[in-house]
């Protein structure tokens, strides 16, 4: 199957932020992700600095700036001095455009967002700069305190102090399984290698419905890099690769960009801060593969091969990317180490709850009314998530699920949505955490129909290396397919069950391992659903064309 | 088997100045053979797909043996080996989109035009393709046509776009 990835936004010139001589009294912040971008906000950014410029507004700054969040209401312009956010202020809609301009002039004109709850429920963390700077001039960053983290650990701190901050931060992998940081890190730095060590950034963010690696790729691609250069500090390595998925060409080219201005200003490279220490980043450009978000697939696409994983131990902190220790870390967890030694493990460890400790990005998406994305402490409840910041669901729709981890996670029904959003919670529940994607489910969705869905998708993106992930994930979307289309018996259901446990129990790498989670988790809240299909022959959501009973057994397609 | 790095440089396949391009990539790259996925990128830019004899180049270029270059040219859905038509629709089927009716859309534009994903019209007009998730949920359903994103669509609307290219 072929894929394609979101377009390249066409070749213009590209105007400069507009930034006043003097002292600045308000600034227009144009939302210039990849959401508001497909709405033309370019197109908003260039009308801005006209407008600007025509009503000889000299101490007002237009600039250009990463995610501010709300999508759902895009293109965005915040203002940040006066508190204010203006929503769909859409390229040609002069009304919009010259409400934003009379605001910035000292009026109350334009149609504002109101900030509460969606922005007052949120720590911003990992997205504190997002929104804030522009991600194509690294001297936002630096005026906004960047590099200066780095700075503190290479010229204060020996790598061990940072190791130990890290560590006592109690941050675990944002990127699915949780695994504590601080221990990885330690791992790495234990092993020895005078051949060198490298430290891998995990950009493969392919969860479908997950996109917050990419909002902080694309808003704030200095923070990561000084994430990277911080933990090669700490375990020892000198060089670091990024490797970010071709779907993602913006991302890609904000963080190039990252790469050379950081390089030029010295804040990477060889010798940072006057110290022996030095560090330098490659990007690596996937090409369309889920598994390669597994950290030993990574390493050998990484290396110019085939994205398929090997059997672990030896894990990549012993032997990873050509054969040297190698660190491995999610977008969003390098994000945040900056802030962690910025500010201190025992400031961070003071947000989120019991074991899962700081903030944690999700992508609001689905039948909810603010799509976009937030970042909230670890601990808050899926209600509070979903209804409170989310602003429950559009046109009063009923509330059926929540679906959390992509295809390896699992729907959270109604029931549960008191349940502390937490990694224990989450896995006990029969999902996980995942990257962060939160797709909201109404009462149209037929749950046995997405399980289909991710069983698909699985299947699709098996590697094939494995047996079971191979062969066990065709068979139950086999299986699935003729539940909703009306044909499986019980027996079937049956085995769909045990296949589950075996493909959970026997497949090499996270991918097979949690391929089952979807259908598990589906028939363990909404098997109703399931029976519906299997005894009834009626799909209770409307969603799936059953197949009349007389031409299936004239067929053979199903037992007499 | 591994090609000695010293072996002469091999020979573009074709007259076409467009090669050019791809060299100064693996010059850039200083030859090496793990700089595969790099080369195949640069290749399918400037060229839109990857045929035989550009693979069999590459192969020879970086020391690869062609085996593994089939091999990483298939095995990654972002590589097409056919011409691409002279418009693309991309449909995104990510979870959102799909719980938004994406699944409508591609039947619709197969009852209408006859391809499925991966195809191209016979005319060679228009190639349809689909992508696991372009971030844009918040405009589920959304559909990228030509390299412009149109979300909140309806099977009639990308109907009637489509009809209009």
């Amino acid at each position: 199957m072929t894929e394609a990835g979101t377009p390249t936004p066409a070749r213009r010139r590209r105007q400069e932020s507009l930034i006043p001589a003097g002292p600045v009294r308000a600034s227009a912040h144009v939302c210039m992700a990849a959401g508001c971008l497909s709405m033309q906000a370019d197109t908003v950014f260039d009308s801005l600095c006209e407008r600007v410029t025509a009503r000889g507004l000299t101490d007002v700054a237009v600039k250009r700036v990463g995610c501010l969040g709300l999508c759902a209401a895009g293109p965005l312009v915040a203002v940040p001095e006066m508190g204010r956010m203006y929503d769909h202020v859409a390229a040609g809609d002069d009304a919009a455009l010259d409400g934003v301009v009379d605001g910035l002039a000292g009026g109350e004109g334009g149609r504002q967002t109101a900030t509460d709850p969606f922005f007052s429920h949120q720590v911003k963390v990992v997205l504190e700069h997002c929104g804030q700077i522009d991600p194509e001039r690294v001297e936002d960053y630096v005026a906004v305190g960047g590099y200066e983290s780095l700075t503190k650990a290479v010229t204060t701190m020996t790598p061990a102090e940072v190791l130990g901050e890290v560590s006592r931060s109690g941050i675990r992998g944002r990127g699915g399984a949780g695994y504590p940081t601080g221990l990885k890190w330690t791992t790495v730095a234990k092993t020895d290698s005078p051949q060198g060590k490298y430290v891998v950034c995990n950009g493969d963010e392919g969860d479908p419905g997950a996109f917050m690696d990419r909002s902080v790729l694309e808003s704030s691609p200095q923070q990561v890099l000084e994430g990277m250069a911080i933990a090669g500090y700490a375990v020892g390595a000198n060089h670091g690769y990024v490797y970010v998925r071709a779907e993602y060409p913006l991302a890609v080219k904000r963080l190039t960009t990252a790469i050379r201005q950081a390089e030029h200003a010295g804040l990477l490279g060889p010798r940072i801060a006057d110290t022996s220490f030095g560090f330098d980043v490659e990007i690596r450009i996937g090409a369309g593969a889920f598994v390669c978000g597994e950290e030993t697939a990574l390493i050998a696409s990484i290396e110019g091969g085939r994205g398929t994983p090997r059997p672990r131990p030896p894990y990549p902190a012993a032997s990873g990317l050509w054969g040297k220790p190698t660190l491995i870390n999610n977008v969003e967890t390098l994000a945040s180490i900056p802030a962690i030694i910025g500010r201190g493990a025992e400031w961070y460890s003071a947000i989120g709850s019991g074991k899962s400790l700081g903030t944690k990005v999700f992508a609001l998406a689905g039948s909810v009314v603010n799509t976009g994305l937030i970042e909230v402490p670890l601990g808050l409840t899926l209600r509070e998530i979903v209804f409170d910041i989310g602003g429950g669901l559009p046109g009063g729709g009923k509330f059926k699920a929540v679906q959390t981890g992509g295809p390896s996670g699992g729907c959270m029904p109604e029931s549960l949505l008191d349940m502390s959003v937490d990694y224990e919670s989450l896995a006990q529940a029969g999902s996980i955490m995942g990257s962060g994607g939160m797709i909201v489910m109404d009462d149209g969705t037929c749950m046995v129909d997405v399980a289909k869905f991710f069983m698909d998708f699985c299947r699709e993106e098996s590697c094939g290396k494995c047996v079971p992930c191979r062969v066990g994930t065709t068979q139950m979307y086999h299986l699935l397919d003729r539940i909703t289309r009306g044909l499986a018996s019980r027996d079937e259901l049956g085995e769909l069950e045990s296949l589950a446990g075996m493909v959970r129990d026997t497949s090499l790498c996270g991918l097979g391992q949690g391929s089952p989670n979807p259908v598990v988790s589906t028939l363990r809240y909404f098997r109703d659903e399931y029976m519906a299909h299997i005894d009834d022959h009626v799909c209770p959501a409307g969603v799936c064309k059953m197949e009349p009973r007389e031409a299936a057994l004239a067929a053979g397609e199903v037992a007499p | 088997m591994t090609v000695a790095a010293a072996a002469p440089p091999a020979s573009p396949p074709r007259d076409d100045k467009r090669w050019r391009q791809v060299d100064v990539r693996i010059r850039r790259l200083g030859a090496r053979p793990d700089a595969l996925i790099e080369v195949l990128h640069t290749v399918q830019e400037v060229f839109g797909y990857l045929d035989d004899d550009a693979l069999s180049y590459v192969s020879e270029a970086l020391g690869v043996p062609p085996s593994r270059v089939l091999g990483v040219a298939t095995f990654y859905s972002h590589f097409v080996r056919k011409p691409q038509g002279e418009h693309t629709c991309v449909v995104c089927m990510g979870t959102a989109c799909y719980i938004n009716g994406a699944g409508a859309i591609l039947s619709r534009i197969h009852d209408t035009l006859g391809i499925d994903a991966g195809g191209t019209t016979p005319d060679g007009q228009i190639s349809l393709l689909r992508a696991r998730c372009l971030g844009a949920c918040s405009m589920a359903p959304a559909v990228v046509i030509d390299d412009e994103v149109h979300g909140r669509l309806s099977p009639d609307g990308v109907q009637q776009m489509l009809e209009a290219l």
